[in-house]
């Protein structure tokens, strides 16, 4: 530790630390551009230099380290010159378009400049301009903006991994740009929209929306992935204008993948926004009354055995629970939640969690990806992965189609056979899972949406316990999950009851009524032609277009919502607009139309909502931290490790960019998946 | 005046054999086992006690930086870097060196290297060397033949491998941490420092970045000894140098003479004279294009070494003595030397990116006089703004030489702007 005196207020910070995050232990605020917490330091903007004792010129306090026994001064004449200076420099060739700039009010360049800036300028020369450059259809870029501190450099090569960024030229004529004109290939570009410290990279789709003194801001979590990113929500009256990530360490830290950020145009469009009841083969408008009736005509005297809900990928976990009560109530077990048919097993909370957590990543020092491509089913932890590999090149393997992660991976098979090697030792990257101290194992959907799942889950487990992944104090057996929904509806137990029928019996016309909360990905058109369907949710997609009646339900940014990531977390998103028309929030139309049966959901308001599910589950009473967890029970799921077969495994995600119900009704997801995936979209046409 | 035996650069006007044949006999390579066989620390407190400062510019002490590299590795291998880009305006004096006497730089480098622990060494240099280039890599290859370098060099038992590389021709990778980043092959910008390159340097490893002539004059100075090196020249600045006399000189020339000698002897011995006599002087620019530039009333009495171009409140440089006659334009001259640094400015850091253009717009409108006599203080301050606010001293190199301008020849900018702003009225009058 080094004691180091800050405008007189002494401090201690660890040696190797820096003079600014001295300045800002003692609650002195430096002004910077280049400096992030997250990047290598660059030390090119020099806006944050401060004055050092026995130093004759000033120093960039981002870059130096400090010393015992430092005297720093970060208000001396000789500071305030300098910061001058550099404010001076900084906008003698920046347009000053302020009042066009989308980054207006959110800028740190206007912002400092209101501290360190001139009110006229002693610039009497042509300013200079260039040239915009062309990222792609999210990155808006106005060159001419750049101050060229390099940070979106910097995020491009270390966080994202794509170094596609750079400077050409140098001095004046220095540009940031790709050299050659190409879109970014990454899944987290929008991060460059937020680290940008002006307003050079800007949001194309959001572009001349809106300023950010007329938004409201309202906390949510994500719904695209089961990372369950925190976001914020920025609205403007009854619109969400646009989604921005929220600071938080465990989980995205302040991270958001492009789907997630950029869907937002989704929420507007193909809404459901009335009841829709199917009269002679067409949908027609309907109200309330004549839907619940339709529904209600349908229910009234069916045996129970023949009614089945499944629920969908971006539910809450209220309206899941209102819909599992109600079907209890009518007698029904044949409930599900694997519209997708993964062979999940529910026995057991770890048999399906991200165990390790997220920012468990950090501490793994080596890892087996079996069946995913996180880069693709969760882009904010495949960064963590890949900051975990930054910090010390680990030994990271994969089994399934070999794709570009962002870090080096060794593929190692495309079948689960390979575990079957790993786990006798035969395969050569066993040796390094066994010598790993903190080996983690990482089970994709691709690995479960098939017939031997089941097995591949068990042999799975059975290999993290050969190569010492489970102990009291690690648990390095993980299922990365796809749904926001997922984990939720597994701790629920939205699962076949006893004698219940899953998702494949209730398509293949096992129930007379089937009840769709939000799924779209099962395949409609495999329903049995005489089921009637009863679709529930935000947007005419798959589920509505095959429904009898159509229950126009709430989007994640227009209820209070429960949703559990992938580890297990507990998270509340907060209402932040009202749905459109007459869409109501899910769980209270389930609640509605259980009272028209007579049935009484035994709770009236969200509160009494929340109680009854911290008693079926007490996980959510717990809500935002997860404690780390050991392996305790090394009981293994049910499968037989030795029953895998060889088939390929099938990734899980094909087009990162339209995987749900939001994102397809998305123009700008479109618009990305016509630039990205060429061969995709015309496929489609 | 330095006497003939004396000179550690006897062929530095290239009328001998450079070859090896020709090096040895001028005493290059003669015994240097024996030089090694002194011991490291020997070897460094040699060079200490000769006072050689550093020939690149800076002027910090040679033997000082090599005792700043690790006595113990920690595993990771030692570097001498030798910085062979020599880009500075009026500066050709490694170009000679390497032309004529390239075993004498790689005699220095063995020594060099050696001395610091480093079995490998680097020599970056220019890209527009071609032909020197290939002089020395000739020299190299010759060398390693005859055994003075590669494995047990010279039967000295250290191994020692001396690789060649050619810049693409950008100024800025003269300056030592620019020139790693470029050696290991990525864009030339300077390196924050701390760290400095003795502890992280190129590819991480500790590194000492030295100038040609620095490393080779310390074969001679073993050779001869301390002693000798230290009685030339004056106190703390002792040694000889090579100094490059152009300009409006009638015989520009590289010449090596002892550092402390008067700048109006040097020129009149060496070069000649200035063209139509002393009295025709206007101004010197006496270290190389980054220094500022001294009227003729300092060069009457100024001595050349670093500490009395110090106290004149320029600097010694290079070495690289740029005389201008009454002909000159200063404020032209100048503003030639203002597009140089904004052309070279890596653009990394705000203050020289931003900096560099604006000077050079000023300066420009100041050759025609189209300004106002208020903008020379606000130029004086922009160059005020960039100088010490930079990672490197690039920024310092382009705030200089206008500000020996503004210091000197203040007056001469007022009455162009005069003289403009008559010819103004005159016209508008017409």
């Amino acid at each position: 530790m080094a004691k180091v005196t800050v405008d007189g207020i002494e401090v201690e910070v660890p040696n190797g630390a820096s003079v600014l995050q001295a300045a800002e232990l003692a609650g002195k605020e430096i002004p910077r551009f280049c400096y992030h917490d997250r990047l290598s330091v660059a030390g090119n903007c020099r806006m944050c230099l401060v004055e050092v004792e026995k130093s004759p010129k000033p120093v960039a306090s981002c870059a130096f380290p400090v010393a015992d026994g430092m005297v720093v001064k970060t208000d001396s004449p000789m500071v305030r010159q300098a910061r001058r200076s550099v404010m001076e420099f900084l906008l003698i060739n920046h347009p000053l378009d302020c009042p066009i700039c989308d980054q207006g009010g959110e800028c740190d360049l206007q912002d400092q400049s209101m501290g360190y800036g001139m009110d006229s300028s002693r610039y009497r020369e042509s300013k200079r301009a260039v040239k915009d450059k062309n990222l792609g259809p999210l990155v808006k870029t106005v060159m001419t903006r750049c101050i060229q501190c390099t940070r979106c450099v910097r995020f491009a090569a270390e966080i994202a991994g794509v170094p596609e960024l750079g400077a050409t030229a140098r001095g004046e004529s220095m540009e940031i740009g790709t050299y050659v004109e190409r879109a970014l290939s990454s899944e987290l570009s929008g991060n460059l929209i937020d680290i940008c410290p002006v307003g050079a990279l800007t949001s194309k789709p959001y572009a001349f929306v809106a300023r950010p003194w007329e938004l409201k801001k309202i906390d949510g979590i994500d719904v695209f992935d089961a990372v369950g990113c925190n976001i914020r929500i920025d609205t403007r009256g009854p619109e969400v204008l646009r989604i921005l990530p929220r600071l938080n360490e465990d989980v995205n830290e302040e991270w958001l993948g492009d789907k997630s950020r950029f869907s937002v145009d989704g929420l507007k469009r193909r809404r459901l926004d009335r009841p829709w009841v199917r009269k002679d083969g067409k949908l027609v408008e309907a109200s309330w009354q004549e839907a619940f009736q339709a529904v209600a005509d349908q229910i009234k005297g069916r045996d129970g055995a023949r009614l089945g809900a499944i629920v969908g990928d971006l539910c809450d976990a209220e309206s899941m629970l209102a819909l599992k009560d109600l079907m209890t109530a009518l007698g029904s077990a044949n409930l599900d939640c694997r519209q997708d048919g993964a062979r999940l097993e529910a026995g057991r909370r770890d048999f399906y969690l991200f165990n390790t957590t997220i920012a468990g990543i950090e501490d793994a020092d080596a890892i087996l990806i079996i069946g995913s491509n996180p880069r693709r089913e969760a882009p904010v932890l495949n960064a963590r992965i890949r900051k975990r590999w930054l910090a010390g090149g680990i030994p990271i393997a994969a089994l399934g189609v070999p794709a570009d992660l962002t870090y080096p991976v060794q593929w190692i098979g495309q079948s689960p056979k390979a575990l079957t090697d790993l786990r006798r030792g035969t395969e050569g990257f066993a040796q390094a899972m066994r010598e790993a101290k903190r080996p983690m194992i990482i089970v994709g959907q691709g690995a479960l949406r098939r017939a031997d799942g089941a097995d591949v889950l068990a042999a799975a487990w059975a290999l993290a316990v050969a190569c010492g992944a489970m102990s009291p104090d690690w648990h390095g057996f993980n299922v990365l999950q796809l749904a926001a929904a997922r984990v939720a509806a597994l701790d629920l137990g939205f699962l076949p009851g006893a004698g219940g029928k899953d998702v494949a019996t209730m398509l293949a016309g096992g129930v007379d009524v089937l009840w769709l909360l939000g799924a779209d990905e099962v395949d409609a058109a495999a329903i049995d032609p005489k089921t009637f369907v009863v679709y529930q949710g935000h947007h005419g997609d798959r589920g509505a277009a095959r429904a009898d009646v159509v229950l126009p339900g709430a989007a994640y940014t227009e209820k209070d919502g429960t949703y559990v990531n992938t580890e297990g977390r507990v998270q509340r998103s907060e209402f932040a607009v009202f749905p459109p028309g007459d869409a109501r929030e899910d769980w209270r139309i389930l609640r509605a139309f259980a009272e028209t049966l007579g049935h009484r959901l035994p709770y009236d308001d969200l509160l009494s909502l929340r109680e009854r599910m911290a008693s079926i589950a007490p996980v959510f009473g717990r809500v935002g931290d997860l404690p780390r967890r050991g392996a305790v029970d090394l009981t293994p799921p049910a499968g037989d490790p030795e029953a895998v077969t060889d088939a390929p495994f099938q990734p899980a995600v094909v087009n990162y960019y339209q995987t749900d119900p939001i994102s397809r009704a998305s123009a700008t997801m479109a618009a990305c998946s016509a630039t990205y995936y060429p061969a995709l979209a015309e496929a489609a046409e | 005046m330095l006497s003939d035996r004396d000179r550690i650069f006897t062929n530095l006007y290239g009328m001998h054999d450079w070859r090896l044949a020709g090096a040895r006999a001028r005493g290059d390579w003669d015994n240097t086992a024996a030089l090694l066989a002194r011991g490291r620390d020997a070897i460094v407190e040699e060079i200490k006690a000769s006072g050689l400062r550093g020939r690149g510019g800076a002027g910090f002490p040679t033997g000082m930086k090599w005792s700043f590299m690790p006595k113990q590795s920690d595993g990771r291998p030692c570097y001498l870097v030798v910085n062979a880009d020599e880009s500075e305006p009026g500066t050709c004096k490694d170009r000679d060196i390497i032309r004529h006497d390239p075993h004498k730089l790689i005699e220095g480098c063995l020594i060099a290297s050696f001395a610091m622990g480093a079995h490998a060494a680097y020599i970056y240099i220019r890209g527009e060397f071609y032909n020197e280039a290939r002089h020395l890599q000739a020299a190299i290859d010759e060398a390693y033949e005859a055994g003075l370098i590669g494995r047990n060099a010279c039967g000295s038992g250290w191994d020692f491998d001396l690789y060649l590389h050619r810049g693409a021709g950008a100024y800025i990778c003269g300056e030592e941490t620019a020139l790693l980043e470029s050696l290991e092959g990525k864009k030339g910008m300077p390196r924050l420092k701390p760290p400095f390159p003795a502890a992280v340097g190129l590819y991480g490893c500790p590194t000492t970045v030295n100038n040609v002539e620095s490393i080779a004059v310390t074969p001679t100075i073993l050779r001869r000894g301390a002693a000798w090196f230290s009685a030339l020249g004056r106190p703390k600045n002792t040694g000889t140098k090579v100094f490059c006399i152009s300009g409006h000189v009638n015989t520009p020339c590289n010449v090596e003479e002892e550092l402390g000698i008067p700048l109006r002897e040097l020129i009149e011995r060496y070069a000649g004279g200035v063209r139509g006599g002393w009295d025709n002087l206007l101004a010197i620019i006496p270290g190389g294009s980054s220094v500022p530039v001294l009227p003729k009333e300092i060069c009457d009495t100024v001595l050349m070494d670093f500490d009395s171009l110090r106290e004149v409140r320029s600097g010694l440089g290079t070495a690289a003595v740029i005389v201008m006659d009454k002909s000159t334009d200063i404020i032209k001259a100048i503003a030639r030397l203002s597009h140089f640094y904004k052309h070279e400015s890596c653009g990394q850091c705000t203050p020289c990116r931003e900096g560099t253009g604006w000077m050079m717009r000023v300066m420009d409108r100041l050759v025609e006089g189209r300004a106002e006599v208020e903008e020379i203080d606000i130029l004086d301050q922009v160059t005020r703004q960039v100088e010490g606010h930079t990672i490197c001293a690039l920024g310092d190199a382009a705030a200089w030489p206008i500000q020996g301008l503004i210091r000197h020849f203040r007056p001469e900018i007022e009455s162009r702007i005069a003289a403009f702003k008559s010819r103004g009225l005159q016209m508008a009058a017409e």
